[in-house]
């Protein structure tokens, strides 16, 4: 009986010692958002739907029998058929290619908009907050000057002046679209900055830009991926609102704002030319915002109003 | 020659309604390896003083004194080079431990960027310095837990990884501000105790700041009473508990809860509120509150009085006080 008793006890002592070591699984902060971002369903869909559409937008364009300025592929204004999936424009050009092409344009410059808009609000809203004193009254002045002039005036004049190229366009968008990160940014250093963890940076004879991007940085990493998420939403929406007023990218390069403004005069005949990029833009401002929610959601487990 | 001379050490906030004196002139020294504990209720002016001494303060408060520390001057220093003491030479022990962590960052990071802040060695090398410094102040499973964030830590534990990383540099001068205030009654010893044994381990001289008396005890060599913004009574720990001088420093000590007191005792209070930096009695700071208050305490602020060497108190009638304790009481 003994010998079948000693290993029991043993192995319930091997047991209790477990128990009293570390019992959960370590998780980090980032797991744990990663997790709950899986949880929230909608934002799933939404990032499988952006993913998939950015992908098409290189790849479609890529297997296309057509290239997307290539005159005369088809007859001129043909409605959707099997040749032509979303049928031709009034110079025969293929319109899925067209559309397709167009997205790789928009989600370029909605890209390189969304990175110079963070890069940029993030520097000066974190200087801005950590510094305060004249450093902020200054920056802060200026960004609330570019906050409320009208953007759409400005963005007009500026793509007058400095042309339409996707590249010049997105840096026009994006010299308009930082306060908005920057005042965020600024916001969460001045609670940061306040922070023991901070003043224990200091105690420890951290410099100032230390402090500033290795200690209070990363932990405004989360807001600042939803607002940049946010942005490529809508750099999408300003970039199509400048091409459909002609002001945007010019043609031939075809964007999905210029294929609605190539599209616009034929609405009553041929409403699906006006549709298919419209839709695309839909979807992808739709998606991004979802996701934009989402990822808010994951970040700050108190506010979730989801499930 | 003493690690640390502070002499005349004086900070004034600037506020609407008046310039407010958070530290009054306070002199001390600290020895080498000596621990010297400085209590006193909120507002006297203890861990202003320590925040002077570090220059730590905002740039609105005007801190005039000499502080000299292994022989630099720490107030006209370039702030480039008090950035090479600051967490390398003195090292400064947080109150709150919940918060005094960078959430992002595991705490074994954390403990490695101080060391390759300050001293020449490999990642590798300080993550593994890391580890050791975590099994030093007793923590479990310390490769484990290095590789942990703040938030799987409970508060004792976190508190333990704070000492680490203020002795991850072997300081020469440990500030603890209130190291245990934050924690739960039940494991503030137990803290005391990694403090105490890193403090040991590195040979650091020591300013523990505190109102908790009773937590001193087996701890310091020296009590600096401070009350107002100025130091009421300093003496060796056994004369602060056996022979003080000070109805301040007496209304502390009776304060504190007592093992042998009869079963239904009230806990004494020292009755009153702190003083109001902005409108000081013109006399003794404490005379509002006193028990032993005479016309001359409330005319004119006492003089330090040296009751034996090492030992100085500010009270008129120090000379009186065990008389008029036993006849009071």
């Amino acid at each position: 009986m003994t010998d079948v008793a000693t290993p029991r006890v043993s192995e319930t002592a091997a047991v209790l010692i477990e128990a009293e070591a570390i019992t959960t699984e370590a998780k980090s902060w980032s797991r744990q958002t990663w997790e709950r971002l899986l949880h929230h369903k909608l934002a799933v869909v939404a990032a499988f739907i952006l993913v998939f559409l950015t992908i098409s937008f290189w790849v479609v364009p890529a297997l296309s029998p057509y290239s997307f300025d290539q005159v005369g592929a088809g007859v001129p204004r043909q409605a959707p058929s099997a040749k032509h999936w979303f049928g031709t424009d009034q110079i025969g050009r293929d319109l899925m290619t067209r559309v397709f092409t167009g997205g790789q344009f928009s989600i370029r410059i909605a890209a390189l908009v969304a990175i110079t808009t963070t890069v940029i609000g993030a520097v000066i809203g974190a200087i801005s907050g950590f510094f305060g004193g004249w450093i902020d009254a200054t920056l802060s002045w200026v960004t609330n000057m570019v906050l409320v002039i009208p953007a759409l005036v400005i963005l007009l004049v500026l793509a007058l002046r400095f042309g339409s190229g996707p590249w010049a366009i997105a840096f026009i968008i994006a010299a308009l679209s930082w306060p908005r990160i920057s005042r965020i940014v600024r916001g969460l250093f001045l609670s940061y900055k306040e922070q023991d963890f901070v003043h224990a940076a200091r105690a420890a004879g951290a410099r100032p830009g230390r402090i500033m991007f290795r200690h209070i940085l990363p932990n405004t990493f989360g807001p600042i991926m939803v607002e940049t998420t946010l942005n490529v939403g809508a750099a999408i929406i300003i970039e199509s609102t400048l091409s459909f007023l002609s002001l945007g990218v010019q043609p031939p390069v075809p964007t999905l704002g210029n294929l609605m403004n190539e599209a616009k005069g034929a609405i009553d005949s041929r409403a699906y030319e006006l549709l298919f990029p419209g839709g695309i833009v839909t979807m992808i401002s739709l998606c991004v915002n979802f996701l934009g929610d989402g990822l808010r959601d994951a970040l700050d487990p108190t506010s979730r109003r989801t499930r | 020659m003493a690690l640390l001379e502070v002499e005349n050490l004086k900070v004034v906030f600037p506020t609407d309604e008046g310039e407010v004196e958070a530290v009054n002139e306070i002199s001390f020294t600290l020895d080498y390896g000596e621990v010297l504990a400085v209590v006193g209720e909120s507002g006297s002016g203890k861990s202003v003083s320590a925040m002077a001494i570090m220059r730590l303060l905002p740039k609105t408060a005007r801190v005039t004194g000499r502080v000299e520390f292994d022989g630099k001057s720490l107030l006209e220093l370039p702030m480039k080079h008090m950035r090479r003491i600051m967490g390398n030479d003195i090292a400064m022990i947080f109150q709150d431990p919940m918060t005094a962590l960078n959430p992002v960052f595991k705490v074994g990071e954390q403990i490695a960027e101080i060391i390759e802040n300050h001293r020449d060695v490999s990642k590798r090398q300080a993550g593994t310095r890391a580890v050791e410094l975590l099994e030093l102040v007793g923590i479990p499973e310390p490769s484990r837990r290095a590789q942990q964030y703040p938030h799987e830590f409970s508060g004792g534990m976190r508190q333990r990884a704070m000492i680490a990383m203020a002795i991850a540099n072997d300081p020469k001068l440990l500030i603890a501000d209130e190291p245990t205030t934050a924690l739960d009654v039940t494991i503030q010893a137990q803290v005391m105790e990694a403090i105490k044994t890193a403090q040991e381990a590195t040979g650091a001289a020591m300013m523990l700041i505190t109102h908790d008396l009773g937590l001193v005890a087996g701890v310091a060599q020296r009590v600096q009473v401070m009350y107002g913004g100025r130091v009421f009574e300093s003496a060796p720990i056994d004369s602060i508990f056996y022979d003080n001088r000070n109805p301040y420093t007496r209304g502390l000590l009776n304060a504190l809860p007592r093992l042998d007191a009869r079963t239904h005792a009230k806990l004494y209070t020292i009755p009153g509120s702190p003083p109001d930096l902005l409108r000081l009695p013109p006399g003794c700071a404490f005379s509002p509150r006193c028990e032993f208050v005479t016309d001359e305490c409330r005319r004119s602020i006492p003089d330090f009085a040296e009751v034996e060497p090492g030992h100085v108190t500010r009270c008129h009638n120090w000379e009186s006080l065990p008389e008029l304790a036993r006849a009071g009481v």
